[in-house]
């Protein structure tokens, strides 16, 4: 494999990573925002809870895939930073206000209206950075962003305020609203409350499939190369039959209350979604007019990187499996 | 204001706003986890809740400072697009390097944080040992990438971008072991000093509390120990500046003629050769002045002088009262705890955060007119997007608000252990 395909690989796994794990965290705040019933209460100290000892590990993928796509494509990276600078700086502020909203409420117990309040930014911040999100990815595979040599020249805002732009958004919001109600049917410690989360799976998952539906309806007059790309090569299609299958499964185990099982399945489905669309838009990076090979460093930096990734990956994955296992073993005194 | 000010002003706002935090988490565990090591010691009961009440306020503090450094990594680009689009390859290893040690300071962070229950005793430790090694490695990587902004090397520079790109030469640009011990220092210094002062206001409003007397003895040795060392590793650095960037040296000493035996000149007062001393360590050494270089190359020379001389101002009256106390401690066999020393320490809390925020002022200041020093200048880089006002005033306003519910949270923890209120009342 070409070493800057390796690259693109790692930008894209670091995609689907945040998205497993920051994306579900996202999906936590949605949840926050729309908890309802006689075990409001409950559903919001469950989010809490599943989220406080992991939320500034699993957004760390979104700064590592930053600083990857900087290093390994900065051509791209330079690219994506005018263009989207609007979107981009929106969703810094979601991101801003997501984090230290979660950590004041944790922090700030002076009573129960502060700390409804702090909750309120952090779920609304919840709800608005995935869609930003998406509509950046919609901005990005449509081909609406031009560039010139080394200049943009698509403007600042028409590129992400498309409709399909804006269907990628509801997308993202769906999945990691989906990915959050299946994984939190398995870390719920009543059944109540995992029924409260199975209903929720089992919405989302349905919001899911009509918002990817609607995508793929828009695809075809607002990025038709990916429209093409996703009915034609071979490889995208393998990968969204994966996606089908897990979806089905996923919607099967839901039903049947096999929650763990469900939470692979739906990482799987929501992983493979990813990685879809970084597959279809293969070899660009800025479609139409930057591909991975022309916005590649240079290859001694390459190398450099590639040690670099095997460093990183070397020291952090068995410090994940170690927080994993601290967290997801259900302690007596936990 | 032009939008290359405005984006020169975001950048420096939240740089200047992140670095307060990111020093803090760096320096807060190493606190935390001596506090930690001296319950387990002595079972004592005030050490647990000292390293209990770090814990937390490196939890507020790592929280404002992970999602403040996010901003960062993307405003490289959403400011400087034309620096990343050229020099991001170049600068890429240390970058990536910084990732890795975030991920892993995040990692045992959360695990030290909520698994004090749910984990051995030693794995626990273990986890805080982590989370400051790796504060400390994160630090040091993201700072190598201002030494390269500063002196750069391992590449060619060529109209359209670098060539023949070393990485590992980019890497470990010149002056890399001074600037990385000077930031280094700075963190543990700045977040020691301000401790102390905490603990010496409580009390000098409570002096019978034995829990702020023992913090304050966890906080004092870190505080003079980085004290006395900053201005032995700061000299080192100014010496390496004189060699490498003659023009910011100059501008900090507001040194306009090229002259040997140059004196250095404090305020009012004038010592006899001491530029030339400091700078090359040889009383006739010719300092080259300003006249020396273009206008258009000189750094905003009164800015830079001011910066310089709060940052060693401040140094040296923190060297100072180290010195007066380590005496003391020496004579007395135990931490002073007088009135007057308690004033001088709470006095000398900012003064650590102030020397810090001073002296990244004038490395980026002494800088320009360049983001990459004889490479790239500053005008070059920034974004073509307009009306960057826009974003300015809005991060102002929103970093503005976090530093007051930050100060209030904090303020709350320590009020939490006021004699009479001691009592574990949040999370």
């Amino acid at each position: 494999m070409p070493t800057e395909l390796l690259l693109g690989v790692a930008v894209a796994g670091t995609f689907v990573l945040y998205s497993l794990f920051g994306g579900a965290d996202f999906g936590g705040g949605v949840w926050d925002l729309l908890a309802s019933g006689p075990r409001k209460a409950e559903q919001r100290a469950l989010i809490a809870r599943a989220l406080g000892p992991v939320w500034e590990v699993n957004h760390v993928w979104l700064i590592v895939g930053m600083v990857l796509l900087f290093s390994c494509f900065p051509r791209a990276f330079a690219a994506l930073t005018v263009a989207l600078h609007v979107p981009l700086t929106l969703l810094l502020l979601g991101i801003v206000f997501r984090g230290t909203a979660f950590t004041f409420r944790t922090y700030d117990a002076r009573g129960d209206k502060v700390q409804e309040r702090w909750g309120l930014v952090f779920s609304v911040a919840s709800v608005i950075s995935p869609l930003l999100l998406g509509m950046c990815v919609g901005a990005v595979v449509s081909g609406q962003i031009r560039v010139e040599g080394r200049a943009v020249v698509s403007g600042f805002f028409a590129s992400w305020l498309t409709p399909f732009a804006l269907a990628v958004g509801v997308l993202a919001l769906c999945l990691f609203a989906f990915l959050a109600a299946v994984y939190l049917t398995a870390e719920a410690d009543t059944e109540p409350l995992r029924e409260d989360f199975r209903q929720r799976a089992l919405g989302a998952g349905g919001a899911v499939f009509i918002a990817g539906l609607g995508v793929l309806l828009l695809a075809r007059e607002g990025a038709p190369r990916i429209w093409g790309g996703l009915l034609h090569a071979p490889f995208a299609l393998a990968l969204h039959g994966v996606t089908a299958v897990a979806a089905v499964a996923t919607f099967v185990l839901l039903w049947r209350r096999r929650f763990r099982q469900a939470r692979v399945t739906a990482a799987v489905q929501a992983g493979f979604i990813v990685l879809g669309w970084a597959a279809s838009q293969y070899p660009y990076l800025v479609v139409p007019d930057i591909t991975l090979q022309s916005a590649a460093a240079s290859p001694g930096v390459q190398r450099a990187l590639v040690v670099a990734l095997v460093v990183g990956l070397v020291t952090v994955v068995p410090s994940l499996v170690l927080l994993l296992r601290v967290f997801q073993s259900r302690s007596p005194r936990g | 204001m032009t939008d290359l000010l405005y984006a020169r002003a975001q950048m420096g706002l939240s740089l200047a706003f992140h670095i307060v935090f990111a020093a803090a988490g760096v320096a807060l565990p190493v606190l935390m986890v001596i506090s930690d090591l001296k319950a387990r010691r002595t079972g004592d009961a005030d050490y647990r809740l000292l390293s209990q009440k770090l814990a937390k306020g490196t939890a507020i503090l790592f929280a404002v400072g992970a999602v403040s450094g996010t901003v960062l990594s993307f405003e490289l680009g959403l400011l400087w697009p034309e620096f990343m689009g050229q020099y991001g390859e170049v600068i890429g290893l240390p970058f990536s390097l910084e990732g890795v040690a975030f991920f892993t300071e995040a990692i045992f962070l959360g695990i030290y944080l909520y698994g004090r229950e749910r984990t051995s005793p030693g794995l626990h430790l273990f986890s805080g040992v982590m989370v400051a090694v790796s504060g400390a490695a994160s630090a040091f990587f993201v700072t190598l990438v201002n030494v390269f902004m500063n002196d750069p090397s391992g590449f060619t520079p060529t109209p359209a971008g670098p060539t023949n790109i070393e990485p590992l030469v980019a890497m470990f640009s010149p002056g890399w072991k001074y600037q990385t011990a000077h930031v280094l220092l700075s963190c543990y210094q700045a977040s020691a000093f301000a401790m102390a002062g905490i603990h010496a206001f409580v009390l000098l409003r409570h002096p019978g509390s034995t829990f702020h007397r023992k913090a304050l003895a966890v906080a004092l040795p870190l505080a003079c120990l980085t004290a006395l060392l900053q201005p032995l590793v700061g000299d080192f650095l100014a010496k390496h500046a004189a060699e490498a960037q003659p023009v910011k040296l100059a501008a900090m000493e507001g040194h306009f003629e090229t002259e040997r035996g140059a004196p250095l000149r404090l305020g009012g007062l004038e010592l006899p050769k001491g530029l030339s001393i400091l700078a090359f360590g040889d009383p006739d050494a010719e300092v080259k002045g300003l006249n020396e270089f273009p206008r258009e190359d000189w750094p905003p020379v009164a800015k830079v002088h001011v910066a310089f001389q709060l940052m060693v101002g401040a140094g040296s009256a923190m060297a100072l009262l180290s010195v007066v106390t380590l005496v003391l401690r020496w004579r007395r066999r135990e931490w002073p705890a007088s009135r007057r020393m308690m004033r001088a320490w709470l006095l000398a809390s900012p003064l650590g955060v102030l020397a810090m925020e001073a002296g990244w002022l004038v490395t980026e200041w002494g800088r320009q007119p360049w983001i990459i020093h004889g490479v790239m200048r500053t005008a070059e880089a920034v974004t073509p997007v307009p009306h960057l006002a826009a974003p300015f005033w809005t991060f102002t306003l929103v970093y503005l608000f976090l530093g007051v519910v930050v100060a209030f949270l904090l303020a709350r923890q320590v009020a939490g252990t006021l004699p009479g209120r001691e009592r574990d009342d949040a999370h």
